[in-house]
């Protein structure tokens, strides 16, 4: 396949960034889309320039590092797919294609297509727990928990910590990502005891973050590669609406 | 060099007890005077540096991705082993102990390895307290699965992803102490040496990967936990970044290396499909619970396999081992399919792969049955390879996976340099030459949550530590070290890109020290890797410069380790005289080509230490004494 890339390069934080465009004239249909960066770079550093940086580790859609917005889209055109899986026969000979890093005030690029999500995890420290220290824990069969509540939990528990959700917002919120957490949590008796002070918590350092509101435009859903679903925010919501009026 | 193993006298089952009663304790009041650095924040690290921070010692965790969340236990898959025998089919602390040593070919510490056993309750009580969301049946009761060749189901998950609730678990209890501001977490930062004040391992130098700067932490026991060297073949299921550098800089400075030959190749892994490729996929072990492997009867058959005939296809393994069949081991089944490509029975491009076929189980138990189980790892199969596994069988071939060698410790984790603690996939303990499906999560959190917190309070508590701080002059010759290093990489500037070093480098391992090895390539091994190594010093292309993020750096720093490692996996590959679990030697072999152990003459741990780049290092032997179990041929068949 041949194709051209346009690609947002930005030295550091401070420095302004821009695209810059570049042809690839041998890619397969085959690669991931993180394997034809990896091949492009190839060639940009025999050729001498600096390899365009960018996150990745586990390359298959669970460690949540890799975070491109490909055309427009968080993680690209693939339905539930993180930009690790997508492979490049979802692309066409000849096709354009733009790559930008996460965009969020919270997620400050720190060059090119990388970004700091370190405020997903200040937001899990404020509350992102069941405080229970190691030892002591009762037989794990001693509270049963029925298959259909488990299951909830466990559709809040895939969130991978991506940070699409927030690229995809416009608000820049931090919602969908929040209230995955409270929610795995909150459909578990282990968390009955903090639930409350949990999501007052979390909600606290998520603004203190400056990630947005939510505005119910559901493109943290979509984008999300976990089909996390929006209405683990409503709950959430009405969570956090008890919490402060008992406070 | 002594290898003292540390092993507690008196009858295997009371020996932990003993032995937790044995060791000193810290007072209370005293353990916030006490700092540990903790590198990794993995299953290991982060349990370990959550629990010691809750007993409240002052703690340092470093990771070098952004986020501790990220590790590479994020992406385990199947599930992790305990012996709570909740399904009344007959497991006990002693079976899985059994089925552990057996597994691992008898090259294990039965000691070592039946400790893991006894905590391997306490992980599953402790992670279900933390709200981690295990698979449940509709009593609500916890779901157990069979998984990896074991006879009994043990293995707790969490749909396929069983290592990323774990890991999530184990984070959100480091998060809390980071929030308490009792741990203090440093992301994207590397350490790159360890630092040794008076023969004790004193804090480590770093770099931090943002702005280039080298940091430095001193503290009274360092803890490894980062990780195994599966990439040292250069494509793995491990994720991109896992490398050996601080195990590696470790041994240099004396902590022994014990078996680095012993490396685990998966059987289920999807197939190379080109040059560029950065890494291998792993299909979850769990598929073959209910696919089929085979390969048709004749070389070359290039038909679609579902126009291949029954009585055309040989399902190899159901053949070769009835009573296990799909399920035998990992180093048999890899091997297996080994032996049938190279009869040209493969299939797939290039050759190199069989199928695992779901075709009965759908007929058997129905398509959403099937999706069920496995819906997730059949949609990443269909997403990296464009084909429908419900339609047609998959292919996989074997992946180097997961290695068993590591830093040598002692019973208490620590390796042959005082004060420096190893666990997880890093240390060599617990799996001898052969690791069984679902073990390396519960050997992580059972070495951080369960087994570090005693042993380093025995260690700290016995051990006169003087303050040391970061101006020492044994810190700014680390840093000195360490520094000069990537000056010599940045100076370089030959014509060659790091990577293209990498692949060469994983492709001579995976050729001459992979699957199968015999003495002939392993000496060649030993031949060319050097040859590579000095290339790279000369002809390495690293652009950019160290004070900066440059990710082309942070690469060639590990493959540089890796160059070195290389050689010392290939010296304990070729000195290993007999083939045992993951370390199949041609030479020896019984006539239906299984594996022939020697236990006469390498009934031991291989621990070596370093000599100097180039040069062959010491061997020492850490004999295993079985006062327990017998020593048997390990058969499947
Ligand atoms: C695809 C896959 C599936 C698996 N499935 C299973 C399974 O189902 N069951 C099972 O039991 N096991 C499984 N395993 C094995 C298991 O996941 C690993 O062995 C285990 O998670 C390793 O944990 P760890 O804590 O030792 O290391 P890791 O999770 O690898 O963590 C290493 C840590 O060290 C840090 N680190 C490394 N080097 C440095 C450095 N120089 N400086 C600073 N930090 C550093 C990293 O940042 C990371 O935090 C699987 C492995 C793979 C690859
Ligand atoms: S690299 Fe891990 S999710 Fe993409």
């Amino acid at each position: 396949m041949r194709l051209t890339l346009e690609v947002w390069r930005q030295l550091d934080a401070q420095t302004a960034g821009m695209f810059e465009t570049y042809e690839v004239p041998d890619a397969s249909e085959h690669m991931s889309f993180l394997e034809l960066l990896d091949h492009l770079n190839e060639s940009l550093v025999r050729d001498g320039q600096e390899p365009i940086a960018f996150d990745s580790d586990c390359r298959e859609g669970i460690c949540g590092m890799c975070s491109l917005v490909v055309n427009g889209v968080p993680h690209g055109p693939q339905r539930a797919t993180t930009v690790c899986q997508l492979h490049m026969r979802e692309f066409n000979d000849g096709d354009r294609i733009v790559v930008e890093p996460w965009r969020a005030g919270p997620f400050p690029v720190i060059r090119d297509l990388v970004v700091d999500r370190t405020s997903f995890d200040r937001i899990i420290e404020a509350g992102g727990y069941v405080a229970v220290n190691t030892g002591g824990a009762p037989d794990a069969n001693a509270v049963p928990i029925g298959k259909d509540e488990a299951d909830i939990a466990f559709q809040a528990a895939v969130c991978i910590g991506c940070g699409a959700c927030v690229a995809a917002c416009k608000n820049a919120s931090a919602m969908l990502f929040v209230s995955a957490k409270v929610a795995q949590f909150a459909h578990l008796p282990q968390g009955q005891p903090e639930r409350k002070r949990r999501v007052r918590d979390m909600v606290g350092q998520m603004d203190r973050e400056g990630f947005g509101g939510c505005t119910n435009t559901y493109d943290c859903e979509g984008a999300c590669p976990k089909e996390i679903p929006v209405r683990f925010i409503a709950e959430m919501n009405r969570g956090f609406l008890a919490a402060k009026i008992t406070e | 060099m002594k290898l003292d193993s540390r092993v507690p006298t008196g009858p295997l089952e009371s020996k932990w007890e003993r032995h937790q009663f044995e060791m000193k304790l810290v007072n209370p009041a005293n353990k916030r005077k006490f700092k540990v650095c903790v590198v990794g924040s993995g299953l290991a690290g982060a349990s370990a540096a959550a629990t010691l921070a809750e007993l409240g010692y002052e703690v340092d965790c470093l990771c070098f991705q952004d986020s501790p969340r990220r590790a590479h236990s994020i992406a385990a898959q199947g599930g992790i082993n305990a012996a709570k025998n909740y399904q009344n089919d007959g497991d006990s602390v002693y079976r899985l102990f059994y089925d552990t040593i057996k597994g691992g070919d008898f090259r294990a510490r039965e000691a070592n390895v039946y400790r893991l056993a006894q905590v391997s309750e306490n992980i599953i009580d402790q992670c279900v307290a933390q709200g981690v969301p295990f698979a449940r049946e509709y009593g609500g009761h916890l779901d157990n699965r069979s998984f990896g060749g074991a006879q009994v189901s043990r293995t707790f998950y969490a749909r396929g992803q069983t290592g990323q609730q774990l890991l999530l678990g184990a984070y959100s209890a480091l998060a809390r102490q980071i929030g308490r501001g009792t741990v203090k977490m440093y992301p994207r930062t590397e350490m790159l040496d360890l630092v040794i004040v008076d023969g004790k391992a004193r804090g480590v130098v770093t770099r931090n990967l943002v702005t280039g700067a080298m940091g430095r932490f001193a503290a009274d026991a360092v803890v490894l936990a980062t990780g195994g060297y599966s990439n040292v073949f250069n494509l793995s299921t491990n994720a991109v970044g896992c490398n050996v550098t601080a195990s590696y800089r470790a041994y240099k400075h004396g902590a022994a290396f014990a078996n680095p030959c012993y490396t685990q190749i998966h059987p289920t892994c999807i197939p190379q499909s080109g040059d560029y490729q950065s890494k291998l996929t792993l299909m979850s072990e769990s598929l073959r619970n209910d696919g089929r492997v085979w390969v048709p009867r004749e070389a070359d058959d290039k038909r679609d396999p579902r126009e291949i005939p029954e009585d055309e296809r040989d399902y190899y393994l159901e053949r070769k081992y009835p009573s296990f069949g799909n399920l035998a081991p990992r180093d048999i089944a890899s091997r297996s399919a080994k032996e049938v490509c190279d009869e040209g029975r493969g299939v797939g491009p290039g050759g190199r792969g069989v199928f695992l076929d779901f075709a009965d189980s759908i007929q058997r138990l129905g398509e959403s049955s099937i999706r069920e189980r496995y819906g997730n790892l059949f949609e990443m199969y269909g997403r990296i390879t464009g084909e429908n596994p419900y339609q047609r069988p998959m292919r996989i071939y074997p992946a180097p996976h997961y290695t068993m060698g590591g830093l040598w410790v002692d019973y208490n984790l620590m390796s042959t340099l005082p004060g420096l603690h190893v666990l997880g996939e890093a240390n060599f303990s617990d799996h001898g030459a052969n690791r069984l499906g679902a073990s390396a999560l519960m050997q992580g959190l059972a070495d951080g949550y369960f087994v570090i917190p005693y042993t380093i309070g025995h260690y700290l508590a016995s051990n006169a530590l003087p303050k040391v701080d970061t101006d020492h002059p044994e810190f700014q010759a680390a840093e000195g070290r360490a520094c000069e290093k990537i000056n010599r990489l940045l100076a370089v500037q030959g014509g060659r890109t790091v990577d293209s070093f990498h692949q060469e480098l994983g492709k001579l391992c995976w050729d001459y020290c992979g699957m199968a090895r015999n003495r002939d390539g392993l000496s060649k091994a030993l031949e060319l890797i050097p040859q590579l190594r000095s290339e790279f010093w000369e002809n390495v292309k690293v652009p950019g410069s160290g004070a900066q993020f440059n990710q082309s750096l942070e690469r060639a720093g590990r493959v540089a380790d890796f160059l070195e490692f290389a050689e010392l996996l290939c010296y304990d590959a070729r000195d290993r005289e007999e083939s045992c679990g993951g370390h199949f030697r041609e030479e020896h072999q019984t006539g239906e080509g299984e594996a022939l152990r020697n236990d006469d003459d390498y009934c031991y741990a291989a621990a070596w230490e370093f000599d100097g780049v180039g040069k062959k290092p010491k061997l020492h032997k850490e004999n295993l004494v079985f006062e327990n179990v017998a020593l048997a041929v390990r058969s499947y068949k």
